[in-house]
């Protein structure tokens, strides 16, 4: 994510190659048009839906309700035996504690490589390559069963733990080569001045890497709010359910019944992700243009 | 990287000869290391450990109380030869990786080719098409997804204004496979922005030069575009195909958990979670997750001994 990758996913496409005529290009705008419509529509229609009365959302096709009422929201609110505010409080927890381990433990190991040198460097960090490939399920039921007799299931931990010991490896990887792009005179020039590695990393690298680091805590964020098969395995007291958890439940308990207070948290539940994608989309499509994140 | 390293913290260059070798070693390696700990800590017991662990799991029974009882190969065989779940399991998710990840790359390139020449309003559109993308994951989504293709469903009043009478796609075995296909394919917009940053790569005097020899749009198309975009194209499909290998939430939303209608849409993760944290076989569940990891592994080594015949590398 250099200076000069950031410019060409950013900045205006070079001169066109052949410019498209008046009536070509009105086709190709209605298709896009037509396109955006038909890929936002049933997210507008959720949103809707919540707030139509209730006899409403079925019959209803359009995208105005014929009167807003918010009652859905209230009734989806306590909708369980415990509310939807706990729900998004243990998520929240959740999430802001994996940003954080993201951020503190890939950017210590990223420094390593980017800028230490130890025997044995390359060694690791082909091994970190490597574990960026392994599918989780093969680590999946011994760490359950380490986590189990820690006495760890049931609680955060075993969700937020790893995070603080670089388990997000692709991270590590977006960072070391952010560091790299970092002019070396710059540690060079704090070296001379008796700086050891710890208050380069501290006083030098972080400052300069913010948008590497606020891109690690944006998708980091987003992944674990979204994440379901953590929570689904880890927590099994209602108390202690994530937003997603609580959908899920909602979605078996009310079977049909209340689609209303079912879509009004769904809604909810996207509100911070969205918050993320109105306010740091330029961010969000520079890490996937120059990282190939799949998300 | 080896060459440009610094070596950082070893402090002035001539030392006090007292101080002992541990010590020189410690100065020129330590920081390194010291850095590079929590990784380790979580290499060795989250990753190293437990892949181990699972391995020897596979050749056992284990339920989680009683003690791992050694099997031999017997998980595997039944895997091979008499388990039809696992069958299932294996079609519905090689049906979902065939359907779902041509169509979600053609999408996203053809939007990408349509953005690319200059259209007016060109963020607006890239951020619409990649809303999807970034909500998709989650339990709204696959939740609306399931009202979607109910049968009386949002789909189905749309079809109804046709007169067409639409069946209960998320309950009907042929179907319900589609409508994770279709929520996959939604989501195109990483696989759009990734291929849009590829396009903008492509020098123009290649398309001006092309023009000046009079091929047509189409021509420049198939003999530019395509071929220098074959190394993202790859990279897409890898990318996107493992991804599809291990989905799991939408498939376990819209059918509760079960994978049905009549297994059609147990996808090889809700399968295993399945036997690992429903019927607790640990055992045999981790058989299973180093079929998986065969089979994603087989699939990346196919592609890439494949790729050399059609994927473009200039230099």
């Amino acid at each position: 994510m250099t200076d000069a990758t950031m410019s060409l996913v950013t900045a205006p496409p070079p001169a066109p190659p052949g410019r498209r005529g008046p009536i070509g290009s009105a086709l190709v705008h209605a298709a896009l048009i037509a396109a955006s419509i038909a890929m936002i529509y049933p997210l507008l229609w959720m949103i809707s839906a919540s707030v139509r009365p209730e006899d409403e959302i079925f019959a209803s096709t359009s995208l105005s309700p014929s009167s807003v009422d918010f009652s859905s929201y209230l009734r989806g609110w306590f909708g369980l035996d415990v509310s939807f505010g706990r729900f998004f409080w243990n998520s929240l927890v959740i999430a802001v504690l994996t940003v954080i381990g993201n951020v503190v433990a890939c950017s210590l190991a990223a420094y390593a490589f980017a800028r230490l040198r130890f025997a044995g460097r390359n060694f690791w960090f082909a091994i970190m390559l490597g574990t960026m490939m392994v599918p989780y399920h093969v680590t999946l039921i011994p760490q359950y069963v380490l986590f189990l007799d820690l006495g760890w299931v049931n609680t955060f931990l075993p969700l937020v733990v790893p995070k603080f010991l670089a388990s997000d490896a692709f991270f590590i990887f977006l960072m070391v080569q952010f560091f790299r792009g970092i002019p070396r005179e710059l540690d060079e020039a704090a070296m001379m001045d008796g700086c050891g590695a710890w208050r380069i990393y501290w006083k030098i690298m972080l400052p300069l890497s913010l948008p590497v680091l606020a891109t690690a805590a944006i998708f980091s964020f987003i992944w674990t709010w979204d994440d379901f098969f953590g929570p689904l395995i880890y927590l099994n007291d209602m108390n202690s359910y994530t937003i997603q958890l609580g959908l899920r439940t909602f979605v078996d308990s009310s079977s049909t019944s209340d689609w209303g207070g079912l879509f009004a948290m769904s809604t909810l539940s996207l509100v911070p992700v969205f918050f993320f994608f109105l306010f740091f989309q330029r961010l969000l499509i520079e890490g996937i243009a120059t990282t190939g994140m799949k998300r | 990287m080896q060459d440009t390293a610094v070596t950082v913290g070893t402090g002035a260059p001539s030392r006090p000869a007292a101080q002992g070798r541990l010590a020189r070693i410690w100065a020129r390696h330590g920081a390194g290391y010291m850095f590079l700990l929590p990784w380790l800590i979580g290499f060795f017991g989250l990753t190293l450990g437990p892949a181990i662990a699972s391995l020897y799991l596979s050749f056992t029974n284990f339920d989680l109380i009683r003690a791992p009882e050694w099997v031999g190969t017997a998980n595997y065989a039944r895997i091979a030869t008499a388990d039809p779940k696992f069958a299932a399991a294996v079609k519905v998710t090689f049906l979902y990786v065939v359907l779902s990840v041509p169509f979600k790359l053609a999408f996203a390139l053809l939007v990408a080719i349509l953005l690319d020449r200059g259209v007016r309003g060109l963020t607006v559109y890239r951020a619409i098409f990649y809303l999807p993308s970034l909500l998709g994951g989650s339990v709204a989504i696959a939740v609306l997804w399931r009202q979607l293709f109910a049968g009386d469903g949002l789909i189905n009043s749309l079809l109804a204004r046709f007169g067409i009478e639409g069946p209960s796609w998320i309950s009907h075995p042929d179907y319900s496979i589609w409508t994770l296909v279709v929520l996959s394919v939604w989501q195109f917009g990483s696989p759009m922005i990734i291929f849009l940053a590829g396009l903008r790569q492509i020098p123009t005097d290649m398309y001006e030069a092309a023009s000046l020899d009079g091929a047509s749009k189409f021509r420049q198309f198939y003999k530019i575009t395509l071929p220098l975009l074959t190394p993202v194209i790859f990279f897409n499909a890898v990318v996107q195909t493992i991804d599809a290998f291990k989905a799991f939430t939408p498939a376990f939303i819209i059918s509760g958990g079960t994978g049905g209608p009549i297994n059609s849409t147990l996808f090889y993760t809700l399968y295993l979670y399945q036997e690992a944290f429903g019927n607790f076989r640990m055992g045999y569940a981790s058989a299973l997750a180093w079929i998986l990891v065969l089979i994603i592994g087989l699939f990346t080594a196919f592609s890439f001994l494949t790729s050399r015949y059609w994927v473009h590398y200039d230099d």
